[in-house]
């Protein structure tokens, strides 16, 4: 692991340096991209970001867990969690590969 | 939804800017997220949640359907954890019960 953590501030950067417009504007609009994402799975929906991946929520029934340090049982009420699948293009470039649109990034 | 209807969304909000511009802002967040990870840095974005790199180290796998021994390389692969808001988010509504406090894993 090299120790760099990407935050908004950089993606805000990111944004300012690819398209003409004020550092708040950049801000404000790297919010909004993740505010629509969010309201997106709130209500249940999949968000899919084609050469990214796609976020889908799932439901979850009860089921009995366990208390790690007391080893005592206790139930997990239903929920809805959140998944990360990503794309294939996403796992070739991590690995190093070149995929064809790379000319995206440019 | 998928990456057209996000950028529309946001164009519609944004009437000052044109459509290409939204497709670029949305492609620079996602080419920025990507980027980090291909170098093995880890995005976290507070209140949606944090993407990481984990690394599987090279392993000997078996064909499952001839049963046969083949050697699977060491690979990278993209991992994303919930962020703590995104996760109450998600519970607020239809009568799912809120996450309890007790499962803690740090948090973002």
């Amino acid at each position: 692991m090299s120790g760099k953590t990407v935050t908004r501030a950089d993606l805000c950067e990111a944004v300012y340096q690819k398209v003409g417009l004020s550092r708040t504007e950049s801000a404000s609009l790297v919010e909004l991209v993740l505010k629509e994402i969010t309201d997106c799975l709130e209500r249940g929906e999949t968000v899919k970001l084609s050469s990214f991946g796609s976020f889908v929520v799932r439901k979850k029934g009860q089921r009995i867990g366990r208390n790690p340090k007391t080893g005592k049982e206790v139930p997990i009420s239903p929920r809805r969690v959140m998944v990360f699948k990503p794309s294939a293009i996403l796992k070739q470039r991590i690995n190093g590969h070149n995929v064809a649109d790379e000319v995206e990034r440019a | 939804m998928i990456k057209s209807e996000l950028v529309q969304r946001i164009a519609a909000q944004n009437p000052h800017l044109y459509q290409r511009d939204v497709e670029n802002i949305v492609n620079a967040i996602l080419n920025e997220i990507t980027g980090a990870m291909s170098q093995g840095d880890r995005v976290e974005l507070r209140g949606f949640g944090a993407f990481s790199v984990k690394h599987r180290p090279a392993r000997t796998g078996r064909n499952p359907r001839t049963g046969a021994h083949v050697s699977v390389e060491q690979k990278s692969v993209p991992f994303f954890k919930t962020g703590k808001e995104m996760r109450e988010r998600l519970n607020k509504l239809d009568g799912h019960a809120a996450p309890d406090a007790g499962d803690d894993d740090s948090d973002d």
